[in-house]
Parts: structure tokens; sequence; C-alpha cells
């Protein structure tokens, strides 16, 4: 924020309470008058106080209303109550989602596991029954093989029955187990909202603390922070991959970067 | 053939387990960060790794890392799955020493043909 910029947070009356007595006190002084000039020195002293008060109270009545916003309940003792805020409601809900979502991967994965056995059974079975199916059609079987197969294929067909069943069973838990996904979006909606509400209230915050600051003539010393994250810690999935050039779009990408460097 | 895999998600190790049990690979562990992986590795006599890299305690390049710094597992072939997709951390990984690099979210078919490439390579 440039100086101009800060000076134009200053209340009109408070600009103009300053300019009428910086005129009064050079006039003073042109007089000759160095009581009255001292006077208007403690004049304009007041009125900075004042004003700097007056911020200051729109300040904390900002920092109130943002807490009452969220709902953190400070008790008597001064103690953030956590089960009534609405951050650790969020916090919560979260947690809620990542326990939903991992359910549903689990009992996804369950009934596949399920699933492959019984698939992988009935295209055994079904490859023994067809070798020993074209054998009694080139009339290369013996009358007692030919019984043999004629109970197994009556075996074959129950079982297939059954695990047909067992299969379509198993694929529609798995339709039921993507639920989640209406839930856990409702969930991370109410999240984000909150998220860009408290962002708001933030930005409202800096713009006040920002004129205590113009009238106090603080300076903070911030120190320019390196938002550029430690690579070997690492990131998680990256956002907005068409947009960016540091990041690659796909698994060809990588396989192409790799290649450049000789592997 | 023996397999270790570290994700800090059960679900992905699940998953990784499950593709590698298609391809015929049976005896697999698990970990869920390169703090519990590496003293694993050390007393275990693994043949292969695939590891994430975004994990709490350990990441995974660290673990690459170590493993190329420990005399006795330093040809320890080493895949990356992971979903850090920054052109810098994949030149890193091939820095230091990664044997493949499979980018979340990934197919089948993407993790058998780099498997067997990695061993390809190190039959031939």
């Amino acid at each position: 924020m440039s100086e101009s910029d800060q000076n134009q947070g200053l209340e009109p009356e408070f600009q103009e309470e300053l300019s009428q007595q910086a005129h009064s006190l050079v006039e003073h002084i042109e007089r000759g008058d160095y009581t009255g000039a001292l006077d208007i020195v403690s004049e304009l002293n007041n009125t900075r106080d004042r004003t700097l008060y007056l911020e200051v109270g729109k300040l904390t009545r900002s920092l109130h209303e943002a807490i009452r916003n969220f709902q953190i309940d400070v008790g008597q003792d001064g103690q953030v109550r956590k089960d009534l805020s609405e951050i650790t409601d969020a916090s919560d809900r979260l947690s809620y989602v990542v326990e939903m979502t991992n359910k549903a991967a689990n009992k996804t994965m369950d009934l596949v596991e399920d699933s492959m056995p019984v698939a992988t059974s009935i295209k055994d079975e079904a490859k023994v029954l067809k070798e020993a199916w074209e054998r009694l059609r080139r009339r290369e079987m013996e009358p007692e093989e030919f019984r043999q197969l004629y109970r197994r294929i009556d075996v074959f067909f129950d079982d297939l029955t059954k695990n047909s069943e067992q299969v379509y069973t198993n694929l529609s838990n798995i339709l039921m187990a993507q639920d989640y996904q209406d839930l856990t979006g409702q969930v991370i909606q109410k999240v984000t909202r909150l998220v860009k509400d408290v962002e708001d209230n933030l930005v409202k915050l800096v713009v006040m603390a920002g004129k205590v600051d113009s009238i106090t003539g603080t300076q903070h010393d911030l120190e320019q922070k390196e938002e550029e994250k430690d690579d070997s810690k690492g990131f998680g999935p990256q956002m907005k991959v068409e947009e960016r050039t540091d990041v690659v779009s796909g698994q060809d990408d990588v396989d192409d970067l790799l290649s450049s460097l000789g592997f | 053939m023996k397999i270790l895999v570290v994700d800090d998600f059960s679900t992905m190790r699940r998953i990784i387990k499950n593709l590698l049990r298609d391809l015929g690979f049976t005896n697999t562990d698990e970990a869920d960060d390169g703090q519990t992986a590496l003293p694993m590795l050390k007393s275990g006599k693994y043949d292969f790794l695939v590891t994430d890299w975004n994990m709490p305690g350990m990441t995974g390049i660290d673990l690459l890392r170590a493993v190329r710094a420990d005399d006795a597992l330093k040809t320890l072939p080493v895949l990356m799955v992971t979903a850090e997709a920054k052109r810098d951390q994949i030149v890193a990984a091939a820095q230091a020493g990664v044997n493949g690099y499979v980018v979340k979210p990934f197919t089948a078919a993407v993790l058998k043909e780099k498997i067997e490439k990695i061993f390809e390579r190190i039959d031939g």
C-alpha cells in the first residue's frame, strides 16, 4: 500500500481539522505569538489522539464482528470454546469427507475383490467345459467321461446362476457406494463458502488496521515471505494444470521429460 | 519378488497391491511413510520399492535419497507413484536416481508398462 493510498483512508473531518490547525499554527508563529502556537501544537496532538482512538475503536468492533460471524465463542476466561466455533466445525466436516471417501473406497474394493475370484472361477470352468465339449463334438469321448461331463455341466449351470447373481449384487452395491459424492460435495461447498467469508472479513480487518497505521505512522517491517515452497516436501495434486508450464499435464508429459533427461 | 509399497493412504496402497497381484506379484508389504519404510527395507530383503512422494514423516524423495545413500540398498529399483507434477520435482527425482515415475491419477496399463520397463532394463 503506498503512502497516498493510506492517507485516503483518513476521515475527511480529520483532514479538514488538521489543515485548519496547520494554517492557524503558521499565523501564530508569523505574529510572534509562540504561546498560542504551542497551544495549537497541543491541539494538534489531541486531534491525532482522538482520531486514533476512533479508528482503534472501529478496528476492535470489526474484530468482534468478525469473531461473532464465525461463532467463535470466547468464554469468560478468554479461552476459545472449540466445540462452538464454525472453523472447528469446518475441520470436523472435512474430516467427515476424508472418512466418507475412505469408507466408500474400501467398500468398493471389498466388493471388487469379492467379485474377481468369482469371475475367474466362471472363466476357468467354462474353458475346461469348452475343451471337453469340443472333444465330444469330434466324437473323441468315452461313455464314462461323457457321463462325468454331463454332471459337470449341470453343476456349472447351477454355479453360473448363483455366481452371476453374486456379481450382479456386488456391482449394484458398488454403485450404491458412490453415494458419498453427493454428501461430501455438499460439505465441501459449505466449507468453501466459509473460507471465502473468512477471507473477506480478514481483508476488511487489514483495511481498518491500515488506517490506524497511517495515523500513527507505523511502518511494519514485514518480511516478504517467499511463497515458493520447498519442492521436496511435496505439493499434492496441482490445480489449473492446463494454464501452467511448470507442471506436467499427464503421464505422456512425464515420459517426454524423462526421456529428454536420457531415461 | 518381494515388493514394498509406501503410501500414506491405505486405499492407494490397496489399489497398488491389487494391480501388482494382477501382474503376478503377490509378495507385497506396506508402509505408510519413509520413516516406517526405511528400517523395513534395511532388514527385509526387498527386490522393488513403489513409493508415493507427499507423506508425513519422511517423504518419498527423502526415502529415495536415503536408499541411494545406503550401500546395501543403493541398487534397489524404485518406482515413484505420486500426484507431484512439477517439472522441477520430476527432474529432482531423476537426479536422485528414481527408476520410473508414474503420475496420479494413473491407469493399470501405465503402472504395468513402467514396472515391465524397469525390470527389462535390470534384466537386460
